[in-house]
């Protein structure tokens, strides 16, 4: 083992200024997205007083439980003593912070009355879930800036486990505190439930890490860095793993849900009559955004070849933002049970009349806003690795540390 | 100098008299009435008051919207137009209901039910549980209703409704009344006339119009008075809540649903 060094982005100027160009532009895009929903109102949007929530909440959420997820290599380096991941500390940090800025960057454009942003810094009634996110949103951002001074400041080293492990049970309730977001909604049948808190941890997990490999992906193709065999199986067996643990909570909550009558409406609904709804649950979030990639990354041949598993993370991705219009859009469009064993025959409010699901149709606005944050999110990525350290130099296999600290033999030492 | 000049100008004296008393019949009613007026204003919301709604489906005729248009012209909701450029489907999922009628059926049995739906004032309100900013808050006498300048539009407390009483206001406004302030970028929902009753007036819109249509399948008033109207029809009726499973003891309550 090399000692790891670490180099900033060289890219050519031309290369690197078009990089920053196309981010540029996604972020203008949502600029001027948000500008116009502010100035109309958000009657051009497909949202509506029934579906209140809508694809700007899906491109928030995911780049907000992505960004506690990117976290995990730095994690797994520091505070569970697997030097191998080491090296990727601070790229992991890095992006941790950028998603968790796009994603807030979306999720504040997106009120009714965005200038009103101090009030919401300013007045809080503690009771509130949300209340406790704002908390622990820039609270993240605080202890992840100083993870990353302990892991790139030589004064910071003794810092950098405590810092961690701080740093892992925050995340590990931010993540939970986004789940119950929704997981503590009694209003709802498809919300009201624990187990959205875990459920949200393991799809940080697998979404996070996917968007890290990508990005590390990229930015190590780009400057012609090489990636070893040892870290891409160490990478993707990761993934996989957290993408079984998706899928485990996902079939623990429709297994739950299907069980009693009582929710038995929505599950038809949602599993087999839901239109696109269906058809995002078990093509996006199911089929490719779990199953496909899970045969990618545990394919014996595929599984080491390095386009095949950036595939894969893409899939993951897809399937993440799949799976979080299901939860966030799909459980709002079901009509809420406000009279069981009754139908609504007629309603001035859209109350499901006959059972039908509420309306929604994502429009160019709330799309260009959503990517305007995953623009953020990367432009603040790419900044930051051009102008400081934070990518190691290689991550061939000859310089990688070992994969697992391992316990000193007391007695061969005495020997 | 004359003696005209000593004189008392009776003329001009009888003058000013009947100009100040003038002045003083102009004035005096409009400081009385003032005065009449804020005193409910002036004072802190009673806590020993809930105010509460009783509906008796029974008496709720189909077809019938008077609760619905009284709302409406009350609290300025048909000032309100579709965006230029709206489509009209949309724009029936986004403009502002306050109240809205509904039309039920029994699975098993067939029998129709209609009622109004609105907030239903809980005494454990979740949209109040939820709102990051406080601005969805409960009165000391059991109406929930939104502070206006504290809503930074998150519509957190929409998603957390069980009955989807709130809407949110999707356009710019450019027309309202004076006395029920809307703006773009809020939500909003049912206050049980808050006007009404800090002006110390009695009823709510609704109920009032359902009373005038004869059907009287509303009634207002204080459910913690025992020997008010609203109190004895709910000792006297079987009445349920509507997601009574959620326990958060509303204000509005049902009789034959």
């Amino acid at each position: 083992m090399k000692r790891i060094v670490y180099r900033e982005w060289r890219l050519a100027p031309a290369r690197y200024w078009g990089i920053l160009g196309v981010l540029a532009v996604m972020v203008g895009a949502g600029l001027l997205a948000f500008a116009y929903m502010e100035h109309e109102g958000h009657w051009v949007t497909g949202m509506n007083n029934s579906v209140v929530w809508g694809t700007p909440h899906v491109f928030a959420v995911f780049l907000i439980i992505a960004s506690s997820g990117a976290l995990n290599i730095a994690s797994i380096g520091s505070v569970f003593r697997k030097p191998i991941y080491k090296p990727l500390g601070r790229l992991s940090g890095l992006l941790a912070l950028a998603l968790l800025a796009g994603g807030l960057m979306v999720l504040v454009l997106d009120l009714g009355r965005p200038e009103r942003l101090v009030v919401a810094l300013t007045n809080y009634n503690f009771k509130s879930i949300f209340a406790w996110n704002i908390f622990l949103y820039t609270g993240f951002m605080a202890i992840v800036i100083t993870y990353l001074w302990s892991m790139a400041d030589r004064k910071g080293d003794p810092f950098i486990r405590p810092v961690g492990v701080f740093a892992l049970l925050w995340r590990l309730a931010l993540t939970t505190g986004t789940g119950s977001i929704f997981g503590f909604l009694v209003a709802r049948q498809a919300y009201d439930a624990a187990i959205l808190g875990p459920m949200f941890v393991a799809m940080s997990f697998a979404y996070g890490l996917a968007v890290f490999v990508l990005v590390l992906m990229f930015g190590f193709a780009e400057d012609r860095r090489p990636i070893g065999a040892r870290m891409l199986r160490r990478l993707k067996n990761l993934l996989a793993v957290f993408v079984l643990a998706v899928l485990y909570f996902t079939l623990v909550y429709h297994l739950t849900s299907a069980y009693g009558a009582k929710d038995q409406g929505l599950e038809g609904w949602l599993l087999f009559d839901g239109g696109v709804y269906t058809t995002l649950f078990w093509v996006g979030w199911i089929l490719l955004g779990s199953l496909v990639p899970l045969g990618i990354l545990y394919h014996p041949v595929r599984g080491a070849e390095a386009p095949w598993v950036a595939a894969a993370c893409v899939l993951v991705i897809l399937g993440g933002l799949a799976a979080l219009a299901v939860v966030i859009i799909a459980s709002q469009a079901y009509p809420l049970q406000l009279f069981p064993g009754k139908t609504i025959l007629e309603s001035g409010f859209l109350d499901g009349v006959g059972g039908q699901p509420a309306p929604y149709h994502p429009t160019l606005p709330e799309l260009l806003l959503g990517f305007g944050g995953v623009g953020l999110a990367l432009l603040i990525t790419a900044v930051g690795v051009r102008v400081l350290q934070f990518l190691p130099e290689s991550l061939a296999d000859e310089v990688l540390p070992i994969d697992e600290e391992t316990i000193e033999q007391p007695v061969a030492k005495a020997a | 100098m004359s003696e005209r000049g000593t004189e008392i100008d009776r003329e001009r004296r009888r003058l000013l008299g009947a100009a100040a008393g003038a002045g003083v019949a102009l004035v005096a009613p409009a400081v009385v009435v003032r005065a009449l007026e804020t005193t409910p204003r002036d004072a802190p919301v009673d806590g020993r008051v809930r105010w509460g709604l009783a509906i008796d489906t029974a008496k709720c005729a189909a077809g019938c919207t008077a609760c619905v248009d009284a709302c409406a012209r009350e609290n300025g909701l048909d000032l309100q137009h579709p965006p230029e450029g709206a489509e009209p489907a949309d724009w029936a999922t986004q403009r502002a209901v306050w109240v809205r009628k509904v039309r039920l059926r029994d699975d098993q049995t067939g029998r129709e039910t209609n009622l109004p739906l609105m907030c239903q004032h809980c005494e454990h309100p979740p949209c109040v549980d939820v709102c990051p900013t406080g601005a969805s808050f409960k009165r000391a006498d059991g109406i929930v209703m939104v502070d206006r300048h504290t809503c930074i539009g998150c519509r957190y407390c929409m998603m957390a409704c069980p009955y989807k009483a709130r809407s949110f206001i999707h356009e710019a406004l450019s027309d309202q009344l004076s006395h029920v302030p809307r703006g773009k970028g809020c939500v909003e929902s049912c206050n049980l006339c808050v006007h009404r009753r800090d002006f110390g007036l009695p009823s709510t819109a609704c109920a009032e119009a359902c009373a005038e249509t004869g059907h009287g399948a509303i009634l207002f008033g204080d459910l913690a008075d025992p020997d008010s109207a609203i109190s004895r029809f709910l000792a006297s009726e079987p009445t349920r809540q509507i997601r009574e499973d959620l326990a958060l003891n509303t204000g509005v309550r049902y009789a034959g649903v």
